[in-house]
């Protein structure tokens, strides 16, 4: 045995930290000297006030010892069941036999166990005969049968596959009903036969698509367990007749794989209708048509936005074309007007001083009337655009002082010879 | 010093016991040996036979045969399940309750209420016992079923009494056997829990027991009155009978006769079985006057009895389950009752409890016989109270004193690794008072007191991976999937819930051990003291 090591303390104290839960009063066992001993040491000098005493008997825990389990077995059989034939005890409806027509396939082991007991109580022969009942002799055989076979679990499927009394049939074609409260159950009903649990249900208006396409994927699967085999004819069982005994089971397999396509096909027709009818698969398909074509004209709107726009570039691109044209046309024409506008003034300007000196009789000099007027020309020859209007400008003043200091800025700036001027200086 | 047995009182057998001088309890055979003995009376002419005489007449004389009728003592006729009564007597319904009518003689017709047929039964069960005591009986204790109701119980006190036995006490069947067993391998000081299982004749019957300081408490029980031996018979019948049909093309279901014939042989063959792994069956003249000679092994048996036997193992779990316990926490099952025998219940029961739980079974080295156990608890607990005075009984028996309070939850300390250790587990009755001792640092040493609740741990193994498998050997590869399957690791585990106090044992010297003590008194009130080993040592405590 390994040893227990406490902990050692770190700062800890010693006191209480909490409290420990209620205990519940339960009986103990009266047997045993230990027992025995407790009895000894509680009474010894002891006596109780009867307040004690009734709380000790009223507030113990007690094991539940009731037998109903809590099950609300059927009040009684109909007649007919009471007097159904033993020997065609398969056609018997076996739940309602025991009571248990409201479980049916849901009734647990224990709930048929309790069953079963109740019924025997009720309806052994030994029972009724002293009621001087009719013979229900027979009905006690089917109480028998209806045990066994619901106690197998291999019986019990066979039953449950064939047992019509839990099916809920779908809502007559055609008649006026909700679809969620007349389907709802007829899935919830379907639902036991199948392989995988749990099974998806019907759900309702607000289900979400993908549940509801999860519901009706399931359904078009569906993998049921259900089989035939309880509706099989008897086959004799001695073996003098073997051959009758074959063909027998030759034909009850037949039979029974019929009825087990025939249930597949039932099943698949009956979610077609369901899902013909569901109002969510109709809004469904409303809304997918309605995202279509938003789709749809959203797709084009593109296109439809992309050639106006490709259109109104067009025209944007062929106007600023024109305009462009239509600017560099201006353009070149303003170009050749102020061109010669600019030689025009040039041509003026230039007329202008070359006839200032003469204008102004060749400034008392008139004897150098021709060197005066070589001289202006030379200089009228060197000057630029912006000279030639300065000095145009200029001369309308004092010729005499603008051409000198126009050919002196030229000769400053080099663009003359100073020795070419001689009468401007 | 007074003369006191103990009963088992069975619906198909009964058994006497009394206490030894060891503390023990020894079971006593009656005049023909018997040690289990057939709960029967049979009649005919002036002559009342029972126990294994009674049940022979059952071939011969059924309508006067009463077998199966502990249940109806005390029952209202509309209640009983007349199924018990098997191929016997029928009973009848007189004024509400249950009657026989038994033929002594051709114009004599003999009336029993079912409070003379027990009071008669009991009767030949105390005239064995005196016979083999050689004193008159004075007292008994009765072992009974836990759901046997205030009205049941008057009238078998009744019958005792008629019967000229004094009842000292009732107490219930699975306390009983419980009892006995822990008495027997001196175990019933140590605190488990225990499924203690009964499989009888006609019913099955559990319940969950806490042994806490030597104190029993139920639980929780279950019944279920398809499920004994009686089904393991049908079941086995049926299988002789399909081979008897097969072989002399005989129906051998159809009569009476030849049916109670094929029981009877059939119980024996299933009773051999229990210790032998071949049994024959021999019947002359079963049907149509042919004989019936067959062998059957155990692997054979198991097999017709497997439904029946599976029904077993799934009330046993289903009660663990309806108590509110996991397997894990199960310590014991002890099998009880006849059907007990059949190897394949402990097997079945062993394969599908966890390791840790021991079945106690007739296999089991040191066990007790399966229907000795009610009897020899009901002796022990009549040789324990047999000094006592009605009075003192009576005042034992008290609510004020049966009705204890019971923990809900383990209490116990955290060790230097913070894992919980229990000092008091779950359902022990207060008052209470218990120690444990501990290795202690040197220095101050510190004690957490803790509430813990139990939790199952599962941990999920893979699997190593296998060599991988060459693509072609297909066949191979789907036969072992299972084994692919993760395995499950499941274990009990205490989760420290709430912190109820702090000890620090101050200046601890090196090596130390401490003691630890949990007391909680009659008002509820709960103290720890702690102590280190050693004399004279100081005390440090806390009362909450
Ligand atoms: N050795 C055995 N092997 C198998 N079954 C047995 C053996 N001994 C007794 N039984 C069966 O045990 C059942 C009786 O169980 P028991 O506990 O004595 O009866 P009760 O129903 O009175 O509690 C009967 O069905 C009997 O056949």
């Amino acid at each position: 045995m390994s040893t227990i090591v406490l902990p050692s303390a770190n700062g800890q104290s010693t006191g209480a930290t909490g409290k420990f839960s209620e205990p519940v009063r339960r009986p103990v066992e009266p047997v045993g000297r230990y027992f025995l001993a407790h009895a000894a040491r509680s009474i010894r000098g002891h006596t109780w006030s009867e307040y004690e005493q009734l709380e000790a008997a009223k507030n113990a825990k007690l094991v539940d010892e009731s037998e109903d389990n809590g099950l609300d077995l059927d009040d009684e059989q109909p007649e007919d069941l009471l007097t159904h034939d033993p020997r065609e005890w398969k056609t018997a409806d076996l739940y309602a036999t025991l009571g248990l027509s409201k479980y049916r396939h849901k009734a647990t082991t224990e709930d048929i166990r309790v069953a079963y007991r109740d019924a025997v109580l009720k309806h052994h022969p030994d029972k009724k005969a002293e009621k001087g009942g009719i013979d229900q002799d027979g009905f006690f055989k089917i109480v028998q049968k209806a045990y066994e076979t619901l106690m197998d679990p291999i019986q019990r499927r066979r039953f449950d596959s064939v047992d019509k009394n839990a099916d809920v049939e779908p809502p007559v074609i055609k008649s006026e009903y909700d679809f969620f409260e007349a389907w709802g159950p007829v899935f919830a009903s379907e639902s036991r036969f199948s392989k995988k649990q749990p099974v998806p249900q019907l759900g309702d208006k607000e289900t979400a698509k993908a549940d509801v396409e999860a519901f009706y994927n399931f359904w078009y699967k569906f993998d049921s367990w259900r089989t035939f085999e309880f509706l099989d004819e008897e086959a004799p069982d001695d073996s003098s007749n073997r051959d009758h005994k074959r063909y027998i089971e030759r034909k009850n397999k037949a039979a029974r794989d019929k009825k087990k396509t025939d249930d597949n096909k039932r099943l698949l027709k009956l979610v077609d209708r369901a899902i013909g009818e569901d109002p969510r698969i109709k809004m469904f398909k409303q809304l997918e048509k309605e995202a279509k074509a938003k789709r749809k004209w959203d797709r084009e709107a593109d296109s439809r936005k992309a050639a106006e726009e490709a259109k109104a570039k067009a025209e944007a691109e062929a106007k600023a074309k024109a305009e462009a044209e239509a600017k560099a046309k201006a353009d070149k024409d303003g170009k050749k007007k102020s061109k010669e506008a600019a030689k025009n003034a040039k041509k003026k300007n230039k007329r202008a001083i070359r006839g200032s000196a003469k204008d102004a009789g060749y400034f008392g000099d008139e004897g150098k009337a021709a060197a005066i007027d070589a001289e202006i020309d030379l200089l009228l020859g060197s000057f630029d655009d912006v000279t030639l209007a300065d000095v145009a400008g200029a001369i309308t003043s004092d010729a005499k002082a603008a051409l000198t200091k126009a050919a002196q800025e030229l000769i400053s700036a080099g663009k003359l010879p100073a020795a070419s001027i001689k009468y401007f200086v | 010093m007074s003369t006191v047995i103990g009963i088992n009182f069975g619906n198909s057998a009964s058994s006497i016991a009394v206490a030894t001088a060891d503390g023990k309890a020894d079971i006593i055979a009656n005049q023909d040996g018997e040690r289990s003995i057939p709960t029967a009376l049979a009649y005919a002419g002036e002559d009342e036979y029972y126990g294994g005489q009674a049940l022979a007449q059952l071939l011969r004389n059924p309508t006067n045969t009463i077998i199966g009728f502990r249940d109806y003592l005390g029952v209202p006729f509309e209640k009983i399940d007349p199924t018990s009564a098997g191929n016997g007597a029928k009973p009848f319904n007189l004024d509400g309750k249950v009657g026989y009518k038994i033929k002594r003689s051709e114009d004599k017709e003999e009336i029993l209420t079912i409070d003379e047929v027990v009071s008669r039964h009991l009767t030949q069960l105390k005239l064995s016992a005196e016979d083999f005591i050689g004193s008159s009986i004075d007292g008994v204790v009765i072992g009974i079923p836990t759901n046997f109701n205030e009205e049941q119980q008057k009238a078998l006190v009744a019958a005792s009494e008629k019967a000229g036995m004094k009842v000292l006490q009732l107490i219930k069947e699975p306390s009983a056997a419980l009892l006995a067993y822990t008495t027997n391998v001196n175990e019933l000081a140590k605190d488990k829990l225990y499924v203690v299982a009964d499989f009888g004749g006609l019913r099955s019957d559990a319940a969950v027991i806490a042994v806490r300081s030597g104190i029993m408490t139920i639980l929780e029980t279950a019944h279920d009155y398809e499920l004994g031996g009686a089904k393991i018979d049908s079941a086995l019948a049926e299988y002789f009978a399909k081979e008897f049909e097969k072989k002399f093309k005989s129906n051998p279901r159809n009569n009476h006769k030849s049916i109670t014939k094929l029981q009877a042989a059939t119980i024996t063959t299933k009773k051999t079985l229990s210790n032998v792994t071949t049994a024959t069956i021999s019947i002359d003249s079963l049907n149509d006057g042919y004989d019936f000679h067959s062998t059957i092994n155990r692997m054979r048996f198991d097999l017709a009895a497997r439904s029946v036997a599976s029904q077993m193992t799934t009330f046993v779990e289903n009660i663990v389950k309806k108590a509110g316990y996991d397997t894990l926490d199960i310590d014991e099952i002890l099998l009880v009752g006849g059907t007990s025998f059949v190897p394949k219940i402990a097997a079945n029961l062993e394969a599908v409890f966890p390791e840790s739980v021991k079945i106690i079974s007739p296999a089991t080295p040191k066990a007790i016989d399966p229907v000795d156990l009610i009897a020899r608890g009901a002796a022990l607990q009549a040789s324990m109270i047999e000094s006592f005075d009605e009075a003192e009984v009576k005042e034992a028996l008290q609510p004020v004193i049966v009705n204890t309070p019971h923990l809900t939850k383990a209490l116990g300390i955290l060790d230097a690794e913070g894992k919980f250790v229990q000092i008091l587990r779950s359902e022990a009755a207060t008052p209470v008072r218990r120690s444990i001792k501990v290795a202690a640092p040197k220095g101050d040493a510190l004690i957490s007191i803790y509430e813990a609740e139990r939790d199952i741990k599962e941990t999920t193994v893979e699997q190593a991976p296998k060599e991988e498998k060459e693509e072609d050997d297909e066949e191979s590869d789907w036969s072992d999937d299972e084994d692919d399957e993760p395995e499950i690791i499941r274990e009990k585990i205490f989760v420290p819930k709430a912190k109820i106090a702090d000890l620090v044992v101050k200046d601890v010297s090196e090596g130390a051990t401490i003691e630890i003590t949990i007391d909680i008194n009659k008002n509820n009130e709960l103290q720890v003291f702690a102590r280190e080993d050693k004399p004279d040592a100081t005390v440090t405590k806390v009362k909450i």
